[in-house]
């Protein structure tokens, strides 16, 4: 079995792209890569064009090696990846839509992100006039005696993002699920490319709302693999304690919304207003509930103060007060249960082919963090667990976000118990003509990646992963067989993003 | 669960007491509403949410208006699931070329009369958005806006101050008819 070192040699090394190897290889070496995806060797962690070059940054889950393959495509074609390995196939579509750049054999030509309004093609490659009329888009099939159809959104019945969702159902339960995805298309790679620093990380902070810390962390940690940039302690822990706030109110926001969904409104009661605490803990430490803008490559922009320390600390011990009664109300309640125990299965082979990150994947069998896999600091000298389950199905979702609020609550506490005095920023230098950076973090749905090309100082291309890529497809498959009634569950306790998908 | 909701007969009630209307809101809405608003809609509005291409961080926001703290429905401020159900529309992001026609015809299955609430830096001129090849600009580019909440995100306070400020016009609409 080849290792991802073999797979490198194969190729020619970029000099300057940190802290994971980048090669460019040719087409048989690309396939030869998509081909060991498919029998599962490795895992896809992302696929991503530029005007004639097409990136797959791949990793060993075994040895928690990651690579980037490039393959120049003067031809404006490469091979497809999709045609041996079913995630990249949505990735392979948005590069047609955004460079032109076709996957060679993809058995899904269809457009993803292009809804054919932008009065453009191939924004960001060599553009040209959109097509005169919009074509529908070809949606798929299910036929037999007594199917219909059940239209839903972009404008849902709830204050959610919009998305289009066509169920097909037989009475009461659905046999196909298919997705719509791209109205929230803001063209964020457009928007970096030739962006100072200062104004990616500010775009990075509002490519997720919910995900903000984390698309800054990954932003600024990539920006400073790029510039081989040390930042001070006090800055690496104090973005770790944004990042478990973060994850500690979307968890606890989460739990409740679940619950709602299967009309159990007291635990959303409850759940909300114990996030309503971490947001107001956050807020008054650093200045914004969601705590936007406060990492930025170089450190963190703004530094917390010891009545700031005490609000936080207020904020864990009521958590810590309040949550396990509502555990306990979760697991004794039958009527709850009957909802969440055995919907919406997902099952671990397709959360491995899929590398599902975050809850769906622990959930499922599947233990990767990148916490703790690709150990970066401060993580390194923290102690935590990451829960894992096989069941696979709402109720272990739930589980394992109740299992992390409380690896939350002991990281929050570890770090604020650590926190070193001294700087929280250090200058950011220009750096040499082209450097090239990746990082990925673990946010609160699971693994953000972001790879940048800085040229002189500005950014010349960025590429941003969420989670969600690898995620909205296996809702499409854990929903068969259930009731239409089920879907709100199961797509709450997936709670992809739309906004860091559609990007 | 039964001792749960047994303490909350006795705790004291978490939500507090409300904002005054943000008087910069009060301003803008003075040549926005008409006379017949409170006549027709008593005290009570309801709001249909659009996510129009936000980050979906106004939509966090938006959702804690309905935690204990802040408490919309006591005011009458109820968030609803159709257009047609709705007073008041609630959009959020620098509207995208792809939600553009659903922004419209959400617009257009809300019955008169209607108020268009911009929420969010983007939903006023884009915000950090403005120029890309894949976004509108601000919401009223595309439907009338009466209301602007500015903030990214505007914090629930900020939200309900703006709401309230809605109310408020309405109110004098009614005593000067």
């Amino acid at each position: 079995m080849p290792s991802l070192i073999d797979l490198t040699l194969e190729g020619r090394k970029v000099g300057q792209h940190r802290p994971w190897p980048r090669v460019v290889v040719d087409a048989s070496v690309w396939t030869f890569a998509a081909t060991e995806l498919a029998h599962g060797r490795w895992s896809l962690l992302g696929l991503w064009g530029e005007p004639a070059t097409v990136h797959m940054a791949i990793m060993d889950g075994q040895a928690a090696e990651i690579a980037v393959v490039s393959l120049d495509c003067p031809d404006r074609s490469f091979p497809s990846v999709g045609k041996h390995h079913p995630p990249a196939l949505r990735l392979e579509r948005t590069i047609h839509d955004l460079f032109g750049l076709s996957a060679e054999g993809a058995p899904d030509t269809r457009p993803w992100l292009d809804h054919n309004r932008w009065g453009v093609r191939f924004p960001l490659g060599d553009r040209i006039d959109a097509l005169p009329k919009a074509t529908p888009y070809g949606l798929l099939v299910a036929e037999g005696d007594g199917l219909h159809q059940i239209p839903v959104g972009p404008v849902h019945a709830g204050i959610i993002e919009p998305g289009h969702f066509r169920f097909t159902a037989s009475g009461e339960t659905v046999v196909r699920l298919e997705q719509r995805l791209g109205y929230v298309h803001k063209g964020i790679d457009g928007l970096m490319s030739g962006a100072s620093l200062e104004r990616g990380v500010h775009l990075a902070g509002r490519t997720s709302g919910d995900s903000t810390v984390a698309y800054a962390y990954a932003f600024s940690r990539a920006a400073e693999a790029a510039l081989d940039l040390a930042v001070p302690d006090r800055a690496v822990l104090l973005r770790a304690l944004l990042a478990e706030l973060e994850r500690l109110a979307n968890h606890l926001g989460d739990i409740g919304a679940i619950c709602n969904d299967a009309s159990f409104a007291l635990m959303h009661a409850h759940c909300g207003v114990l996030r309503e605490s971490v947001l107001r803990a956050a807020g008054a430490a650093f200045g914004h509930r969601l705590m936007r803008d406060v990492i930025v490559p170089g450190g963190v922009s703004r530094d917390i103060g010891a009545d700031g320390v005490q609000t936080i600390r207020a904020a864990l011990d009521n958590i810590r007060l309040r949550f396990p009664a509502l555990v306990e109300l979760y697991d004794n309640t039958a009527s709850l249960q009957d909802r969440t125990v055995d919907t919406g299965v997902l099952k671990p082979p397709l959360a491995r082919q899929y590398a599902a990150g975050g809850y769906i994947g622990r959930a499922s069998g599947r233990s990767f963090d990148a916490r703790r896999a690709l150990v970066y600091p401060p993580y390194d000298r923290l102690r935590f667990d990451v829960p894992t389950l096989n069941e696979g199905d709402v109720n272990a979702r739930v589980w394992i976000r109740v299992r992390e609020v409380e690896q939350s609550l002991s990281l929050i506490e570890q770090i604020l118990r650590r926190l070193p005095n001294g700087p929280t920023r250090t200058e950011v230098p220009l750096g040499g003509a082209v450097r090239e950076g990746m990082a990925v973090v673990e946010g609160f749905r699971g693994d953000v990646l972001v790879w940048l090309r800085l040229r002189n100082g500005l950014i010349e291309r960025c590429h941003m992963r969420d989670p969600s890529w690898f995620q909205w497809p296996l809702l499409e498959a854990v929903i068969e067989n259930n009731i239409v009634a089920d879907f709100p569950l199961c797509n709450k306790s997936f709670n992809c993003s739309y906004s860091g998908h559609d990007l | 669960m039964r001792k749960l909701l047994f303490e909350s007969v006795f705790r004291r009630p978490l939500t507090e007491r409300a904002p005054l209307p943000d008087d910069a809101a009060v301003a803008e809405l003075a040549t926005a509403l008409g006379k017949a608003a409170r006549r027709r809609l008593g005290r009570s509005l309801s709001i249909r949410e659009v996510d129009a291409g936000s980050c979906n961080g106004c939509e966090l926001e938006i959702h804690a208006l309905n935690n204990a703290y802040y408490d919309v429905e006591r005011f009458g401020l109820r968030f609803v699931a159709s257009p047609r159900h709705a007073d008041v529309l609630m959009v959020t992001g620098p509207v995208t070329k792809n939600m553009r026609e659903a922004l419209e015809r959400t617009y257009h299955a809300t019955p008169n009369p209607k108020w268009v609430v911009a929420v969010g830096d983007c939903a006023r001129n884009g915000g950090c958005f403005a120029g890309s090849y894949a976004v509108v600009g601000g919401v009223s580019e595309v439907v009338p806006v009466d209301l602007h909440i500015p903030g990214c995100p505007p914090a629930p306070t900020a939200m309900l101050q703006g709401l309230l400020a809605l109310f408020e016009r309405a109110d004098a609409g009614a005593v000067t008819s």
